[in-house]
């Protein structure tokens, strides 16, 4: 019976409902199979959207969106002229201009090191040993950090072997943004040169070889042959991190900072935790996030359409 | 390899040097918290400087740890999370994935971007957090397992790999009269294992490691999972940091030394397992690069 249907019906005869009945009885386990995904990211993304809602409004739990008063842009003006404004923005730039500096440059440069070795077990032995800290969860990294950095900690330590004087460097705002940011790099810097390792592998043999006759040193091939060709991958990241520099997670910023460095640890996200879940400003800290989430998604729209332009590559 | 001059030689040798020092940075703070958690409090404390082997070695730091009941339970709670998280990740992500990677389905696309947009789009942390309440999931292991089912960028990795199966052998499957999820399951996954270990290596390490969700939803102390309750131990103990920490007032001063060997508990099974699962987690960095 079902084939004849499917078969006897003339194309133009197929109205809208005939086409969704045929394609349910042709596909409707997929259909099926979807289900879980489709109630889940309604659940928890989409329902989600529509409670940011609560940024235009004096949201308040018992009355609902339905219920609350709606006050337009105001806890945005809020945001805007407070002071924190400045500074959330600030540091989250700061923050993020010198994880691509620092973080971002490293991996080049360690893969590019790694590459030139020429005993395997030396490079399998760094490549696996740089992996390790990777694995080390942001709870523990943290942890390690606060121990070490104490007055009494081996850093300061080393510190005052050579004469330096000791400080906490947790509760001095100048020293969070380079702590945040080296230990960043001992954690990342080994993982990240993955992808560049990757590229250097995939560089033609032939092309060495041609260069080689050509009289070119290692140097020259380089210079030549070895940055030519892991620079897409570098331009590829360099774009994407680019897109990246308003979202800076707050898992580390908030284990690591307290009252005295908030003036430089303070991040956009950080700020959105505190005022939303900790001090129960819902409405407020969700316009907050919504303005970020705003210039995150320009920012990834615009560093992809440069993507696209400069390697054809994209993310869409 | 002939016409190397003096000059790159005398690269080679400063690159070996720079690269036993990567070692040793790498390594040796590592290798300080072990010393560190054998040694006796009191030596540490007035020990300055790097620590080459343990200040009159004990043991008595891990007695401690063993002997508090959060590490255990913590544990328990981390390993149930973990287990029960990636079972649920993966049957969501290998059915998503399936049937996104069907060509005939007519609303492919459109599912495809409905999930999509979520990468790049949500309705923030307070949102999420109220609808996880609305939902009676918090203060349950379940917060820390239903909201985070899967990740659209695993499913999305997951579908390239199902994508790349000749579509032959899906379809003579199909015309046997095979259910799709037999086909699923009996066909493409076992096509795909590198994948699926790959992911289940992510999702894992991700559960593993979180401790955000579990501080925001879980009251109940004997529901903490091992990352929160190192977050008391390391973090909120030996500071002033948050007003609205509540949960460490309990905790009495911990012995130094204790604090180091909280660590190489909670972190040891992960670096001892994982030299033999690096050539996954590469492949997966790989897997995830090569976007389609």
């Amino acid at each position: 019976m079902k084939k004849q249907t499917s078969i006897g019906t003339l194309p133009k005869k197929n109205t809208l409902g005939v086409r969704i009945g045929k394609e349910w009885r042709e596909n409707y386990e997929l259909y099926i199979m979807f289900l879980p995904a489709l109630v889940y990211y309604l659940i928890f993304s989409y329902k989600p959207m529509y409670g940011a809602l609560m940024a235009f409004q004096n949201y308040a739990p018992a009355k609902g969106i339905w219920g609350s008063d709606w006050v337009g842009f105001k806890h945005f003006m809020d945001f805007f002229k407070s002071y924190y404004f400045v500074r959330v923005i600030r540091n989250t730039v700061t923050i993020s201009v010198n994880s691509i500096l620092f973080g971002f440059t490293t991996p080049i440069i360690l893969a590019l090191l790694i590459n030139e070795l020429q005993n395997m077990k030396m490079k399998r032995l760094v490549q696996t040993v740089s992996y390790l800290p990777h694995f080390i969860s942001t709870v523990v990294i943290c942890g390690m950090i606060k121990k070490f950095t104490l007055d009494t900690g081996i850093v300061n330590d080393i510190v005052a072997l050579f004469g330096g004087e000791r400080v906490t460097f947790l509760n001095k705002p100048e020293y969070f943004v380079p702590v945040y940011i080296i230990s960043d790099i001992w954690q990342g810097v080994g993982w990240g040169s993955i992808i560049y390792l990757a590229a250097l592998s995939g560089i033609s043999q032939e092309l060495y070889e041609a260069a080689m006759i050509d009289g070119a040193g290692r140097w020259r091939q380089t210079i030549h042959v070895t940055i030519p060709g892991i620079l897409p991958t570098i331009i590829t990241m360099l774009i994407l991190r680019m897109g990246r520099i308003l979202s800076v997670g707050y898992e580390k910023i908030i284990l690591l900072y307290n009252p005295m460095t908030m003036e430089t640890a303070d991040i956009i996200s950080s700020f959105v935790y505190r005022k939303g879940l900790q001090e129960q400003n819902l409405s407020f800290s969700t316009a907050v996030g919504l303005f970020n989430s705003a210039i995150n998604l320009t920012l990834l729209m615009i560093t992809n359409k440069i993507s696209k332009k400069v390697n054809d590559t994209a993310l869409w | 390899m002939n016409n190397n001059g003096k000059g790159y030689k005398a690269f080679t040798v400063f690159n070996y040097i720079f690269m036993c020092l990567i070692i040793l940075v790498m390594l040796y703070p590592m290798l300080y918290v072990v010393l560190a958690s054998f040694s006796t409090s009191s030596e540490l404390i007035k020990h300055m400087g790097p620590l080459l082997y343990p200040l009159k070695p004990t043991g008595a730091s891990y007695q401690m740890v063993f002997k508090n009941p959060m590490i255990f339970t913590g544990y328990v709670n981390t390993i149930i999370i973990v287990v029960s998280g990636v079972l649920l990740n993966m049957t969501m992500t290998a059915l998503t994935a399936y049937v996104l990677s069907r060509k005939k389905l007519a609303l492919r696309k459109f599912f495809t971007l409905f999930i999509v947009i979520t990468m790049y789009f949500g309705g923030g942390m307070v949102p999420v957090y109220l609808t996880v309440k609305q939902l009676g999931l918090d203060n349950s292991l379940l917060a820390l397992i239903i909201p985070t089912a899967m990740s659209a960028y695993n499913m999305i990795i997951m579908r390239t790999a199902i994508q790349s199966i000749p579509e032959s052998l899906i379809e003579s499957a199909c015309i046997d009269g095979a259910k799709q999820i037999q086909v699923l399951v009996k066909i493409v996954l076992p096509l795909v294992m590198p994948t699926i270990a790959v992911l289940i290596l992510y999702y894992a390490v991700g559960h593993w490691n979180s401790w955000f969700n579990a501080m925001l939803y879980l009251r109940d102390r004997a529901k903490f999972p091992l990352q929160l309750v190192l977050r008391e131990i390391l973090i909120t103990n030996d500071t002033n940091l948050m007003s609205g920490d509540t949960a460490a007032q309990d905790s009495h001063a911990i012995a130094e030394t204790v604090q180091y060997a909280v660590i190489v508990v909670a972190t040891l099974p992960i670096l001892a397992i994982y030299p033999f699962l690096q050539k996954y987690f590469v492949k997966g960095v790989m897997v995830g690069a090569v976007k389609e």
